[in-house]
């Protein structure tokens, strides 16, 4: 749909490895990664919820707090956006398998993948490079878990300090792993591209018509997000001045984040990428497919989370209107832009809430935990 | 010392000025001896088969190569010598057009309509004859200099966005040629009057006294075009020779009221006309520093067919030609000259030539024609006929098709020109578009006579340089090879609209944007008139430029495309709400963050407020940033109720809410 007008400026190897192959079968191939990323993260959810119960179950916990499986991959693949991000012959899905690819190495430790994963996805996209945070923790500390601080007050508790049943300490041996295969990944990437790239400029005009086009929005074709139309009205002389506030933006929340979630590094991961799919320059409904998908781990954490038959509602009525508006706007021409860009808006609206309820829900979770641990009643708004 | 070398210098300066002033002497009267330079005025007349009549003003000047140190020129005007040699030019071509030459009844093989017929608005294309590096430059400052010079928008030429470089597509093919085109430019009069303004007599004597502004603006077709050679190399301080060419092509409508007034029988006879009844003037004499003055009239070759059907003999040249009986002309022509017809047919033009030197002011030169029978013709057509139509619907995407269809005259060509069986058409096209029409060139497909064809098979060359956004437009150039029985060929390829800066919009945006007219050429077929002339002294530029081979070529029409615009009204709000959504992301993501702080705080306060008295709290308070939240983190109680007295207000409010729309509605 909308969000075609971003292929053509990927990178051209992917172009180079998919074109042979997509004149043979068209949507196959995004079929595919579709099934594969939604086994992955099936794979994640299992391997996330091994690790939850094991350290609740060194918090005693278990019987109060219920933990689920793969309810994720599910909904990633009946998600009615991740099927018109397939059927429009979007290349989305193949950057979501790309990140997907990097949380689950780094869930299940094979740093090789993560590394892979994380190298291929920011080749392709450029915003998940900030995921190298969640997946710095994944490696030290380990997947998802109540805060530390609570196991040592469970243990002060019980007055027995049983070292193995707390959880390992942050551990620099894979992330330095980590860092060794990225750069391999990375240079190999490069080569790769420099090779095939040599009689197109090399290396520099790539960097420059990839990322240099993601980083200044030149394209003001209109898509699901709200730059295009901010960048097609701003005037000249503030447009790098906003620029440079928007990605910031992004910027500035990760360590915010990075430092209350330190213990979640998967929600983290979560939180990243539905900030990306929200500021970034060319945002898709692919994009929010992924979050989606990936907000399936978190089930029972989020269980209570506010406002969330509304941002249901939201989604179901912006994805409808938006078609809609789009339509009249541009092949009817009796609609507006005003009105295309509203529902974008609404959309934008409806991310944040997301996203800023969800970090709320998370952190009243954890609160949650530490009450039932030291025993204190619990508040409904805790 | 000083005293000394001041004299001396002198004496130096004093000697060298000799020196140089003998070389110029010397340098000038070499140059008299060589050649002049030159003036020639000419006007064609030409009748057309839909009642219109062509007129074409022909001028030309040229200037001799010269020493760099006389920049005086005599007839030739200095503006232009300036710019050719400020900016290196070695030929340009500028044309203002207004209307569009109807190719199917003016015709499109002459030399008259294969080199004047024009897109609309503004043509310019320049070679230069500088490095590679310094082109771009030099293109970006003569568009500013003819700007200036010819009152027109042509300086908007000068952005990358609007010029391309062909390759070989173009008549004089090479890598220092630009070319862009403005087809929106307004052309009116204050373009015309700088352009007479190189002329050496202006528009005040010759035959450029007829230009009446209203008369020329009133008719179908004007195109005033402009072309310049510099021949000859500038090396060693010689200026280049430049040979300026300067015509005006106006297609108008006799008296046409006087024709529907006339009964019936008349409607089918060709308008009478003369020169006073057209322009409102009479030529009162030449202009005394032309070389030549002559005014042609010419019948083309259906025409004189035609006529040589009706009548079964020659009366075209014979004694009393001017007087037979089917036309007659009201002065008395100096000389005839019949096309030296190449191909099998017989039928050739005839041009009847008039030397405006015999008259004066006290006896003008007035030609008339008045036809006596009535005479259907057709004009001699290109071998294909060459229009271009947008498809789709929306503002997303569409297509742009570029048919060519064959003409009846066509085949005539064919079997004269081509003896064996694979028998093939060559077809150049040469196609611009703007990068905010962002063409695919893979889906280029090929339609011959409606059966799609496979593009290897028709396109024997092709060379395509893809737009840039905002840097460069698209560039197609292709050359097909049809075969000679074809009766139609379509081009066709997809395109998507792109999205433009609220800046880059044209005032009327609403209006669309044009994509420039395509250029379709013949290679293999040469608009060439060659016409008997026993007289070498008098020869005359305009029936030389008839003898020269040069391609036909044919212009397609503008293409409208309407684009989206955005709500030009909006940018103020537009910057507003965004910057707030962004804002309320910010602000609350970090709220949501440092929340339990906050109520850490709250709650340290409450508790304090409750135990200790004012000073006490405050140290507590400063105690507990100090030393971390986490000791105090166990004892902090759930959270204050205020969230949940302000949800239960706003609950209450929704239900009056509701209430009172229940009341409104069922009352």
């Amino acid at each position: 749909m909308q969000d075609l007008c971003t292929m053509v400026h990927l990178c051209y190897c992917l172009f180079l490895v998919l074109s042979p192959l997509i004149e043979l079968k068209d949507s196959q191939i995004i079929f595919c990664t579709d099934v594969v990323s939604a086994m992955l993260i099936r794979a994640t959810g299992q391997n996330l919820r091994l690790a939850y119960l094991r350290s609740l179950e060194s918090l005693d916990l278990v019987k109060q707090i219920e933990v689920s499986g793969d309810i994720a991959a599910l909904i990633y693949l009946c998600n009615p956006f991740t099927i018109v991000a397939c059927v429009g012959l979007s290349t989305s899905p193949i950057e979501n398998m790309a990140v997907i690819l990097c949380l689950y190495g780094a869930c299940s430790r094979l740093i090789p993948l993560a590394a892979f994963g994380w190298v291929i996805a920011t080749h392709l996209s450029l915003y998940p490079a900030i995921l190298i945070i969640p997946v710095i923790f994944l490696l030290g500390c380990g997947p998802d878990s109540p805060p530390r601080k609570l196991f040592l007050q469970r243990h002060q508790q019980k007055e027995v300090l049983n070292q193995s049943k707390l959880p390992p300490r942050f551990s620099w041996g894979p992330v330095i792993h980590f860092a060794f295969w990225a750069f391999l990944w990375s240079v190999y990437v490069l080569v790769l591209c420099g090779i095939s790239l040599k009689q197109f400029g090399g290396l520099w005009e790539m960097f420059k018509s990839t990322y240099g086009f993601i980083l200044t929005v030149e394209d003001l074709s209109p898509n699901i997000g709200v730059l295009w139309y901010f960048f097609a009205e701003v005037f000249e002389f503030f447009r790098n001045f906003f620029l440079i506030v928007f990605h910031v933006n992004i910027l500035f929340m990760i360590l915010p984040l990075a430092i209350r979630l330190r213990h979640r590094p998967c929600y983290l991961a979560f939180v990243y990428v539905a900030i990306c799919s929200m500021l970034k320059s060319y945002p898709s409904v692919g994009d929010s497919a992924l979050y989606l998908g990936l907000l399936g781990w978190f089930v029972n954490e989020l269980a209570d989370m506010q406002f969330s038959l509304f941002l249901f509602c939201g989604y179901v009525g912006v994805s409808l209107l938006s078609p809609v508006m789009h339509n009249l706007w541009i092949w009817r021409g009796t609609g507006n832009a005003n009105f295309y860009f509203a529902t974008a808006m609404v959309y934008a609206c409806l991310q944040i809430v997301l996203v800023v309820e969800g970090v709320s829900a998370m952190l009243n979770h954890d609160r949650k935990l530490r009450n039932l641990i030291t025993g204190k009643p619990q508040d409904a708004k805790s | 010392m000083a005293l000394l070398r001041r004299p001396l210098l002198l004496l130096l300066l004093i000697v060298t000025h000799q020196f140089l002033q003998f070389r110029i002497a010397f340098g000038s009267v070499n140059e008299e001896g060589l050649k002049q330079e030159e003036f020639y005025e000419e006007l064609l007349l030409k009748p057309f088969p839909d009642r219109k009549l062509l007129t074409h003003f022909h001028f030309q000047s040229s200037a001799p190569p010269s020493t760099s140190n006389g920049h005086h020129h005599h007839l030739f005007p200095k503006a232009i010598s300036q710019l050719v040699l400020k900016f290196q030019v070695k030929e340009m071509e500028l044309s203002f057009t207004q209307g569009r030459w109807n190719y199917e009844s003016w015709g499109g093989f002459d030399p008259i309509p294969s080199s004047n017929a024009k897109p609309p608005g503004v043509e310019l294309w320049a070679v230069f004859d500088a490095p590679q590096h310094l082109i771009d430059a030099l293109w970006k400052n003569l568009t500013h200099t003819l700007s200036g010079l010819f009152c027109a928008s042509i300086n908007f030429l000068e952005s990358s966005t609007a010029y391309s470089a062909p390759e070989w597509s173009f008549p004089p093919a090479s890598g220092k040629l630009r070319y862009g085109t403005l087809p929106r430019e307004a052309v009116c009069t204050e373009n015309l009057t700088p352009w007479l303004k190189l002329l050496p007599c202006r528009d005040k004597a010759g035959i450029s006294m007829l230009l009446d502004r209203p008369s020329i603006y009133r008719g179908f077709y004007h195109s005033q075009r402009l072309h310049l050679i510099s021949t000859g190399s500038c090396s060693e301080g010689m200026d280049p020779g430049i040979i300026l060419e300067q015509t005006l092509t106006v297609v108008l409508q006799p008296d046409s009221q006087r024709a529907s007034l006339a009964h019936a029988s008349e409607k089918h006879i060709q308008p009478r006309w003369s020169l006073s009844s057209i322009f409102g003037k009479r030529i009162s004499g030449r202009c005394v520093l032309a070389e030549t003055s002559n005014v042609y009239f010419l019948l083309d070759r259906g025409l004189v067919a035609e006529l040589e059907h009706i009548h079964k003999e020659n009366v075209l040249i014979s004694e009393k030609f001017w007087t037979n009986p089917s036309f007659e002309l009201s002065a008395k022509p100096d000389r005839i000259f019949i096309e030296e017809s190449r191909l099998l047919s017989k039928n050739a033009s005839v041009l009847y030539k008039f030397e405006i030197e015999k008259y004066s002011e006290s006896e003008p030169f007035d030609l008339g024609l008045f036809w006596k029978t009535p005479v259907v013709w057709l004009c001699q057509q290109a071998p294909l006929h060459a229009s271009r139509f947008l498809m789709g619907s929306g503002n997303e995407r569409g297509a742009i098709a570029i048919s060519l269809k064959s003409t009846q005259s066509s085949e005539a060509f064919m079997g004269s020109n081509s003896n064996d069986e694979r028998c093939e058409l060559r077809v150049d096209v040469f196609q611009v578009v703007p990068w905010y029409v962002k063409v695919y060139f893979h889906s280029l497909q090929v339609f011959v006579d409606q059966q799609p064809k496979a593009v290897s098979d028709i396109i024997e060359k092709i060379h395509v340089s893809p737009s840039k956004d905002k840097v460069s437009p698209g560039v197609m150039e292709l050359v097909l090879t049809l075969p000679c029985s074809v009766s139609s060929a379509v081009l066709t390829i997809e395109f998507d609209k792109g999205f433009l800066h609220i800046d880059e919009y044209p005032p009327d945006a609403n209006q669309g944007f044009d994509i420039p007219s395509a250029i379709v050429s013949f290679p293999n077929f040469h608009a060439r008139m060659v016409f008997l002339e026993n007289d070498s002294l008098n020869k005359s530029p305009l029936l030389s430029k008839f003898q020269e081979k040069s391609p036909v070529m044919s212009y397609t029409e503008v293409l409208l495309v309407p684009l989206t615009t955005p709500d030009f009204s909006m940018p103020y709000n537009v910057i507003t709400i965004t910057c707030t959504v962004f804002a309320l992301y910010f602000g609350s993501l970090l709220n949501a963050l440092r929340r339990r702080v906050a109520e850490e705080e709250r709650f340290l306060k409450d508790k304090a407020a409750k135990k200790m008295g004012r000073i006490p709290l405050l140290l507590t308070k400063l105690f507990a940033k100090l030393r971390g939240r986490h000791l105090e983190g166990p004892q902090a109680p759930p959270a204050s109720s205020s969230f949940i007295n302000s949800k239960s207000v706003l609950k209450v409010i929704l239900i009056a809410g509701l209430a009172a729309c229940w009341q409104y509605y069922f009352s």
